[in-house]
């Protein structure tokens, strides 16, 4: 509402150049927050809504040669405009046990990865919420910190540290234990996205934890709780949004990870996001891979409205 | 156990040493003068001169940085705009829909995003002519794309903590909306705006998936070119890069972290 706070006095001597403009605007119905808004708005359609919708027309396309390699949607004949619309992708989709299979095992492989994340990422971030102020901001900063080191870089690092000569390997070797076998297996995807989205589960968690009011937790210890029964019915409920914003925040990239299992997992893991890649890049199928992505964004629209609702509650209060 | 036990600090423990070990090891073996990447053989800078030695590494870290410092900051501009449109205008048409656009990019999995702009970039190719090709500058407008989303929230809690008061004392005085901004706003969420820049500007210089879809040939960036590295085998002078890399980005959590720190308002004293 800035534009209501017109002063009154002392009232404005000279008009100004900016003042002139403003108030030119403001008589054809142009104010200043649509010129705030204006910018936004505008990137925002055309560079992320506007997109999405390109990419639901060209999944009702088929593949053909030539630039670009689709069918057109509308076609001109004679006068009259056609449209039409493939649904061969769709049919492939819910027919071809590929894409079936690998729907499921990303929905199962990210909640799986969500879960462990929660169970390591829970201690650390009521860890660093109880921790004594200047330690906080060590400890916050440190969980910072691999999130800004780029993501290939640490899932590179991985790959060192789990080779057939890496560094655990090597750490076995020491006590005579055989080599064993941990990159290009499921077991490797999950340390990675488990490594690469622990950040992601910290930090809400902890925004959620830090601002838990102490005298709820002496309350229930004077009423004679135990620390565990305090933590199952005090704590636990109360940092629920924060459980959910960090368990969203992981759920949805894993699903549509791509680096995590072509670079961790062997050739049997099967991921959404590695299928819609190679059905770009290698199969060259682009209305094939954008009714993937289609698909995919239907199985992300529930954990994001899940996640908005949660933010919103770890920002409340 | 859990408020002061041992529980809790060992857990930490446990989980710090998980988030830095495989990170410390590869900074170690940065060093080492053999070329399989963990049988540490001696100590040696060898890695670090071949990689200033490549001609593609080289190229594809300019062109990385051109696009994120170009990205970072159109995203900074947009993402500054939409939050004050979102923190201070309380209601207007379309601000559901507003929000859900801004924050959405947020969580949008890479390759839905990257596969998007592309379609959309081909088609307008096909209808506008424009833009002509795939390269630097689709790559900069898909960055700035998600990047917007993250200076937003940024530059957003920063202003929701903010006393208003202040802003509307330099109304009265009669200050313009534009100049109050200029004045008064800016100044104050400042570190917020930096810390936006350089988080936009760091992932980036990160992303992989986005750019491999919206790049033509010829314009790789530096996670491409380190991808396919990797893909390939084993190559040392990638673990010499990564320690660069993760030097200059510490070092600049660290000084950002120490900015907000110290321009923290003071909300104890009342």
């Amino acid at each position: 509402m800035t534009t209501q706070h017109e002063p009154t006095y002392p009232p404005p001597r000279r008009l100004k150049p900016w003042n002139a403009v403003e108030r030119g605007l403001a008589k054809v119905g142009i104010t200043g927050r649509m010129l705030v808004l204006a910018a936004p708005v505008i990137w925002l359609l055309v560079f992320f809504l506007v997109p999405l919708f390109v990419v639901f027309g060209i999944s009702l396309t088929t593949k053909q040669f030539g630039r670009p390699p689709y069918s057109p949607l509308l076609t001109t004949e004679e006068g009259t405009v056609q449209l039409t619309l493939h649904l061969n992708n769709y049919i492939r989709l819910f027919t071809d046990n590929l894409y079936v299979a690998a729907y499921l095992s990303s929905i199962r492989i990210a909640a799986i990865a969500t879960i462990i994340t929660l169970l390591i990422g829970y201690p650390m971030a009521y860890a660093i919420a109880r921790a004594p102020g200047p330690w906080r901001n060590i400890l916050l900063m440190l969980v910072i910190l691999p999130f800004f080191t780029s993501l290939l870089l640490r899932v590179y690092a991985l790959t060192g540290f789990m080779r057939g000569n890496g560094v655990i390997n090597q750490f076995l070797g020491l006590f005579g234990i055989q080599p064993i076998v941990m990159m290009q297996t499921d077991f490797a995807v999950y340390v990675g996205l488990v490594y690469t989205y622990l950040p992601f589960m910290i930090l809400p968690l902890y925004t959620n934890l830090v601002k838990l009011d102490a005298s709820l937790l002496e309350a229930s210890a004077d009423l004679g709780a135990r620390p565990l029964r305090t933590f199952l019915s005090v704590t636990l409920p109360l940092s629920l949004p924060g459980i959910v914003a960090g368990s969203m925040l992981v759920f949805i990239p894993a699903i549509g990870e791509f680096v995590i299992p072509s670079l961790l997992g062997g050739p049997e893991t099967l991921m959404i996001g590695r299928v819609l890649w190679d059905e770009f890049f290698s199969a060259t199928n682009w209305p094939r891979a954008a009714a993937v992505a289609v698909a995919m964004l239907v199985v992300v629209v529930v954990p994001i409205m899940l996640l908005q609702r949660a933010q919103g509650a770890v920002v409340e209060k | 156990m859990f408020r002061r036990g041992w529980f809790l600090p060992i857990a930490a423990v446990l989980g710090f040493s998980f988030l830095y070990a495989p990170i410390v090891s590869l900074v170690i073996f940065s060093f080492n003068e053999n070329r399989l990447v963990t049988v540490w053989s001696g100590f040696s800078f060898k890695w670090y001169g071949e990689l200033f030695r490549d001609p593609q590494m080289l190229n594809a870290a300019w062109l990385s940085l051109q696009i994120a410092a170009l990205s970072a900051t159109i995203a900074l501009v947009l993402g500054t705009l939409a939050a004050v449109a979102l923190v201070r205008f309380r209601r207007f048409r379309g601000r559901t829909l507003f929000s859900g656009m801004v924050s959405a990019p947020l969580v949008m999995p890479d390759v839905i995003t990257g596969l998007s702009l592309l379609l959309l970039f081909v088609a307008m190719e096909s209808m506008l002519g424009w833009p002509q090709g795939r390269g630097m500058l689709t790559i900069v407008i898909a960055h700035a794309t998600f990047c917007t989303a993250y200076v937003c929230v940024v530059v957003q809690s920063r202003l929701s903590d903010f006393d208003r008061s202040i802003e509307e004392a330099a109304m009265d005085l009669g200050a313009s909306p534009v100049r109050t901004f200029f004045d008064v706003t800016l100044p104050i969420i400042a570190p917020a705006l930096v810390s936006g820049w350089l988080l936009g500007f760091t992932l980036s210089l990160d992303d992989l998936v986005i750019a491999s879809f919206v790049s033509g040939p010829g314009s790789s960036t530096l996670p491409m070119v380190i991808f396919s590295k990797v893909r390939l085998g084993v190559s040392p002078d990638v673990n010499a890069l990564a320690t660069i890399i993760i030097g200059i980005v510490s070092l600049g959590v660290i000084v950002a972290t120490i900015i907000q720190l110290r321009s923290r308002p003071k909300k104890a004293r009342g």
